[in-house]
């Protein structure tokens, strides 16, 4: 039925775009996520993906040509980091309020000035406000699951909507771990969309819009985002079934249920903080784990039910400067109205400072909100 | 070819909201009628986003897909890359101001030309940013006033249509609105040719260039007589003048005085006559420079394969 390979986080992001029967492919190279790009040449170039691949000029293209293809009807995919993500900004809001679902995958990087060229979740958080779903995973393998799984909810006619699958640069993108290659035949068709351009059938797409339609139309967006956080279940449960593999897309928790400081966090440093839990468990701390998947659509009910009588630390990859972490705000926000004590930030791993599981250990009996060193 | 032969379906309807006497509507009603409506339109903003039309209505008989500023030309191959794999005909035609195409256009323009995609590029070039009321863009020429250079522009324009030459696509072509038929042909030639090519329209705009609005005609066609608008054509390299330009290139026909062209319009009204000689001179230097290019191929042959 599939074969295991050892793969890498990018090499793992093309596989899954060939058997998610991606069509168009559009996309510049930068580091981290170069590796998709040359991946996905040699698979079109050796006639194993049957797909066009556009290699554009620059990121703004790569997203531009991405709209194009997927409102001609076809499936299209890329990938871009840190700068590239920050220079496809305006187009990533093109491909929300033209309904294109156009899915693609991130290796977190910080942005610059200085380079800097390591994990950081700044870029992809910093276009939250996007309309794109974003999933951040924190292994290869969920990095192919959830690639098609988002095709799946981004073409669902209730959706409508692009996703990212965001994953750390070089922690989750250069390291090589074993995956499971399962053909997405039965899970994810050829693309049907709802609406493409033809000759044929000629209409207007994007014209001026007058204010009260505008709004419609921002309302029917934010409408999707809660119609996808309500079948990301249903979509857990068929691929499931289909390939016995239980991928969440909401959130993983792990040993909650009894425990008094929970830690939560996203991406690859989630990993970590569960040998951080069973390292604290052991140390007689009860701890648990909410590592979440899924940041837009903000499952914010899901987090008030497991978190309410919790104390929480929100371990953020990222910060909005002048304000805090991103996760942490938005937690806050969510737990506004239920009585929490507690809940306090940490800012780790900026610019790719390495996160151990003492990392974790420390920060829960420390003050300081930075950790700004490694700590082994 | 005569009038009476050309296509009689309209696919840019009465009523839309451009100014009167806008030369976009008139290139884009030919240029329609040559592609007999077997075309999806890829249009950046500018002036044809507006007059289009609000949702849901839509002035435009073919599919439009409106698109970002910069990214005509990719939202293009993308489209073209779709109609590919479907097996589709369908003609992918960007069709942008010279803001989308000179100055913020201009890397997703290049990088679909030297990819070779297959769609065809035209920029109406009203020669300034008309959509946001009449700013200086790279194709402004010398002197012309705009509201971002009240005392006229420093400099003179750059040429798009030289640059996509020497990017060595199958087909660049320039045309004006002053000669609606040459511009249908040209359409019609482009359409039988596979790969990038690319068309630039002279399309001068009454409110920006400050000329009566019954004037849109006449003034391309003086653009051309007077030898600031160059017409030519070049075939997977051959380069040749057409229409009035190859009259006066062959010396058959004399060209019109520069000041008639310039002095009818109210954005040159403040011209000294040493800035018309600056702008004589940068158009002497045009007319040698292209008319070097005529029997290029040709005589590189002679020289260099003997």
């Amino acid at each position: 039925m599939y074969e295991v390979e050892i793969l890498t986080g990018n090499e793992t992001a093309a596989y899954a775009a060939m058997n998610s029967n991606v069509r168009v492919v559009a996309a510049y190279p930068i580091t981290p996520a170069t590796p998709v790009v040359e991946t996905i040449s040699k698979l079109v170039e050796s006639g194993k993906m049957l797909a066009k691949f556009i290699r554009v000029e620059s990121e703004h293209s790569a997203m531009a040509a991405c709209i194009g293809a997927s409102a001609a009807g076809s499936r299209a995919f890329t990938a871009t980091s840190s700068h590239g993500l920050a220079y496809m900004h305006e187009m990533l809001h093109w491909a929300t309020n033209a309904r294109t679902p156009i899915v693609m995958a991130v290796a977190n990087r910080a942005i610059g000035p200085g380079w800097n060229i390591w994990a950081d979740l700044g870029d992809s958080l910093s276009q939250r406000d996007t309309g794109w779903m974003q999933f951040y995973c924190s292994n290869n393998q969920e990095i192919y699951d959830t690639i098609a799984m988002a095709y799946k909810l981004a073409e669902n006619r209730k959706v409508l909507l692009p996703a990212m699958v965001c994953y750390d640069g070089f922690v989750l993108s250069h390291t090589a771990m074993p995956v499971e290659l399962t053909e997405f035949g039965d899970f994810l068709h050829e693309y049907e969309p709802v609406w493409k351009l033809d000759a044929e059938k000629p209409f207007t797409h994007g014209n001026i819009l007058p204010p009260e339609e505008f709004a419609e139309l921002r309302h029917n967006v934010q409408k999707s985002h809660d119609r996808a956080l309500k079948l990301m279940h249903k979509v857990e449960e068929e691929f499931y079934e289909l390939y016995g593999r239980r991928t969440p897309l909401i959130l993983e928790e792990y040993k909650v249920e009894d425990a008094e400081k929970v830690i939560v966090t996203m991406g690859a440093i989630g990993s970590e903080a569960k040998v951080a839990v069973d390292s604290l468990r052991e140390k007689r701390v009860k701890a648990g784990l909410v590592r979440l998947r899924c940041f837009r659509p903000f499952p914010e009910k899901q987090l008030k039910e497991l978190l309410e009588d919790k104390k929480i630390y929100v371990f953020d990859r990222a910060i909005s400067p002048g304000s805090g972490g991103p996760l942490y705000q938005e937690l806050k926000a969510a737990l506004a109205s239920t009585p929490i004590k507690r809940i306090t930030p940490r800012i780790v791993g900026i610019g790719g400072i390495d996160v151990t599981k003492r990392t974790f250990e420390r920060a829960l009996f420390e003050r300081k909100i930075w950790i700004k060193e490694v700590i082994s | 070819m005569k009038i009476s032969e050309m296509e009689r379906e309209e696919y840019v309807l009465p009523g839309n909201t451009a100014c009167q006497g806008c030369p976009s509507t008139v290139a884009l009603r030919t240029v329609l009628k040559a592609l007999e409506g077997n075309a999806v339109l890829v249009i950046p903003a500018c002036c044809t986003s507006v007059y289009m039309g609000p949702f849901p209505h839509s002035a435009i008989g073919v599919p439009v897909f409106n698109t970002a500023f910069a990214s005509a030309a990719a939202t293009a191959s993308g489209i073209k890359a779709s109609f590919e794999l479907q097996g589709k005909d369908t003609e992918v035609v960007v069709w942008a101001g010279d803001g989308g195409t000179y100055d913020i256009g201009l890397q997703a323009l290049s990088g679909a030309a030297e990819r070779g995609e297959d769609i065809l590029f035209i920029c109406y070039n009203n020669e300034m940013y008309s959509n946001t009321g009449i700013q200086r863009s790279g194709a402004t020429p010398y002197g012309a006033w705009t509201t971002t250079t009240w005392k006229g522009k420093r400099e003179h324009k750059k040429d798009v249509s030289e640059l996509m030459l020497s990017h060595g696509i199958p087909y660049v072509a320039t045309a004006s609105v002053g000669y609606l038929r040459d511009l249908y042909e040209k359409v019609k030639r482009a359409r039988e040719i596979r790969g990038f090519r690319y068309l630039e329209i002279l399309a001068p705009c009454p409110p920006g260039w400050r000329f009566p609005m019954d004037k849109t005609i006449r003034m391309g066609k003086l653009a051309v007589e007077s030898g600031m608008w160059i017409l030519f054509e070049s075939i997977n390299g051959e380069f040749r003048f057409t229409g009035v330009s190859k009259s006066i290139a062959e010396g058959r026909r004399k060209m019109k005085s520069l000041e008639e062209y310039l002095l009818s319009q109210g954005r040159f009204s403040h011209l000294k006559p040493e800035d018309i000689a600056e702008i004589r001179k940068y158009v002497v230097k045009k007319w040698e420079k292209l008319a070097r290019l005529e029997g290029e191929v040709d005589a590189a042959i002679a020289k260099f394969y003997v």
